[in-house]
């Protein structure tokens, strides 16, 4: 498996957020994205999903763009951003059977997974009861259901206390250690194999 | 076929749960009505005179007025990238959308349109004929206004920009419901009228949703 | 093919868009005003005044190729939307937004001197004529298209959107004219339009077709003007502009 970028570059505006960035993720690597807020890390995200277009350069999912081989790439990919894609009238459950339908699924049953990010209690309590760290809990459990390759997560760790954030860290760990790729964004250190992480900083 | 009904499931059951929000569009319409008699004077047959006309202006703008949150929440919590990821079509989840949206909102329109007709002095034989005609113009509102909602979801700015954007793309669904009514009202047939507004109702459904899909793309790409 | 697969990619690049327009633009001007002079003459000098208008029915001159070019444009624009959105060719998306403040000032003169027009024969500024009632609605359409584009920051997304909204508007202008007709049959006792020129002198239709043809160059002139400014603006940190720039300014320094 191979994810790689080649020579992108993003404007916002008329201001250059970055230009001719690139690198190469191999199965079982994550790569780290910093830079200071308005840096583009967000929008460094965007565009290596496809939601956005670059304004030069390629992406390129096992050899092939993934503008051309969209639907290859889709049903590998993962995408979580800084918001909580949540319906706060809907139950735990409710929510994540609606975001469990965006991929192609796993085996791994949608109580269980809710378990696995200790919401096992919540999981018919409505969603506006929960704090902004379960909300984000919630939102990881949708990648423990889907059955794709490649994570791209836009502050996973955001709002988590510390035992949320070691329970990302195990999450992610596990996911490398089964040859997955993660793509992120963090302000918090990250407790990862530092043979697995590769960084790179924006806006420098 | 069976994700587009749990689609539309999942919408009304939304809806039902935060029911406070769904009568604003009915009050707004309720409150255009109030208006005219009030501008322009009280007299009954001016009031007969102009009714069609002005329920149908009371019940475009509602209709345009309940558009605005469309796709809002979706945008801002991210779900709406999360379905153009999907391998789901867009086109579907606009559908969805909009049937429940103009079940929720345009429906109840439509249901209290006769008493607000009454009210300006419609004779009673043409309400038939209205209901037909807003249940007939009132989706094609809804899906050619949700291109202009889909342009400008993600902006900051944007509370002026959609009725400027939209309402002129209104204008023959106006012309041909208002028509409906006057000519009814005036004890002719509106079998003309009412088969034009068939055919914007056909085109609008099956045209605009693609419009709309391909929209909120260019909106998630910002 | 290969010509215009060429010539595709020419036309793409800016850097060679820009110089070859430099050139051309002074002869557009030239065809114009050798268009214009002997169009306007015509019209207002040697053409017959009518039997029934007398002389005010001369600025049809300048309403109906005023009117003709709020149309065209948009159909002109209408094309490029398509180029914008399948091939993504930025040089479309600019000729958008370049040529839709010039649509909507023809379809604001065609208002305006259908107003004048209108002084005389109705004894009114302003009628709900059928076609002054469509060119009003297509003026509000291209203002909207306007508004869409300067409300989105990223011009990107700006230029897409802004195509979508000019194909939408595309598919709903016959439909919106024909029922616009309608409606005024309907609501008006069924006069001839003022504006209709069924059976036209030769001696009149010479300058109106020199007026419209001028009015094409004029569109031309200005489309290219401001093309090439909106090109310079967006791409003013790029490396064809900062060439240009010092291409003149070595130029300049020469010349003292």
């Amino acid at each position: 498996m191979h994810y790689q970028a080649k020579q992108l570059s993003c404007k916002r505006g008329r201001k250059t957020l970055f230009s001719e960035l690139s690198f190469e993720l191999q199965a079982g690597q994550l790569l780290l994205i910093e830079g200071h807020n308005g840096a583009g890390k967000t929008s460094l995200l965007k565009l290596l999903t496809g939601l956005r277009m670059p304004e030069a350069g390629e992406i390129l999912w096992q050899s092939r763009s993934i503008h051309d081989a969209h639907n290859d790439f889709r049903s590998k990919l993962s995408w979580l951003g800084h918001q909580n894609p949540l319906k706060d009238e809907q139950s735990a459950l409710e929510n994540l059977h609606t975001l469990s339908s965006f991929r192609p699924r796993n085996s791994i049953s949608l109580t269980d997974a809710l378990q696995e990010v200790k919401l096992g209690h919540a999981k018919h309590a409505q969603v506006k009861t929960f704090s902004a760290g379960m909300k984000r809990r919630l939102s990881l459990a949708s990648l423990l259901v889907a059955n794709t390759q490649l994570w791209i997560l836009d502050e996973p760790q955001a709002a988590l206390d510390k035992d949320g954030v070691a329970l990302y860290e195990s999450l992610a760990k596990q996911h490398l250690e089964n040859d997955g790729m993660i793509v992120m964004t963090s302000h918090h250190p990250l407790n990862l194999p530092a043979d697995r992480v590769q960084r790179l900083a924006l806006g420098v | 076929m069976s994700s587009l009904w749990s689609l539309i499931r999942r919408d009304l059951l939304l809806a039902y749960r935060r029911r406070g929000e769904v009568g604003n569009a009915l009050i707004f319409f309720g409150l255009v009505v109030l208006l005219f008699p009030i501008g322009i004077g009280a007299s009954e047959t001016l009031l007969a005179q102009i009714a069609p006309g002005l329920i149908w202006i009371a019940a475009l703008l509602a209709t345009l007025m309940s558009l605005d949150s469309l796709f809002k929440e979706d945008y801002q919590d991210g779900t709406l990238e999360q379905w153009t990821l999907s391998p789901h079509s867009l086109v579907a989840f606009v559908w969805a959308r909009l049937i429940s949206h103009w079940l929720i909102t345009a429906l109840p329109l439509v249901a209290v349109a006769p008493v607000l007709a009454l009210t300006l002095n419609l004779p009673a034989d043409a309400i038939g004929v209205l209901l037909l005609s807003l249940l007939l113009g009132t989706p094609v509102l809804m899906f050619v206004g949700a291109i202009g909602v889909a342009l400008t979801t993600g902006l900051q700015k944007s509370s002026l920009l959609l009725p400027l954007l939209v309402l002129p793309f209104y204008i023959p669904v106006l012309i041909f419901g208002a028509s409906a009514v006057e000519v009814s009202a005036s004890g002719w047939s509106a079998a003309g009228q009412l088969y034009i507004l068939a055919g914007l109702f056909v085109l609008g459904l099956t045209l605009a949703p693609f419009a709309v899909a391909s929209a909120l793309k260019v909106s998630v790409s910002q | 093919m290969n010509i215009i697969a060429k010539w595709y990619y020419r036309l793409g690049a800016p850097n060679w868009f820009y110089p070859l327009t430099g050139k051309m633009l002074p002869w557009i001007a030239v065809i114009f005003l050798a268009l214009l002079i002997p169009g306007l003459y015509m019209g207002l000098f040697t053409a017959p005044a009518d039997y029934q208008q007398g002389d005010s029915f001369r600025i049809m001159y300048v309403h109906v190729p005023a009117a003709w070019m709020s149309m065209f444009i948009y159909f002109a624009m209408a094309v490029a939307a398509v180029v914008a959105l399948v091939w993504r060719v930025r040089m479309a998306e600019i000729m958008i937004i370049s040529s839709a403040p010039i649509g909507a000032s023809f379809a604001l003169i065609a208002l305006i001197t259908g107003s004048l027009w209108g002084k005389p024969m109705w004894g009114a500024w302003w009628v709900w004529d059928a076609r002054l009632t469509s060119e009003l609605i297509l003026l509000f359409i291209y203002l909207g298209i306007f508004a869409l584009y300067n409300a989105i920051e990223n011009k990107q997304t700006a230029g897409r959107a802004m195509s979508i909204l000019t194909l939408v508007g595309v598919v709903n202008l016959p439909i919106i004219h024909y029922s616009v007709v309608w409606w005024n049959t309907l609501h008006q006792a069924a006069t001839v339009s003022k504006f209709d020129t069924p059976s036209i002198h030769i001696d009149m239709l010479i300058p109106l077709l020199l007026m419209a043809a001028a009015f094409q160059f004029l569109y031309l002139w200005i489309l290219l003007l401001k093309m090439r400014a909106n090109l310079l603006e967006q791409d003013l940190h790029c490396g064809w502009v900062k060439k240009i720039i010092w291409d003149r300014r070595k130029a300049h320094n020469g010349g003292n």
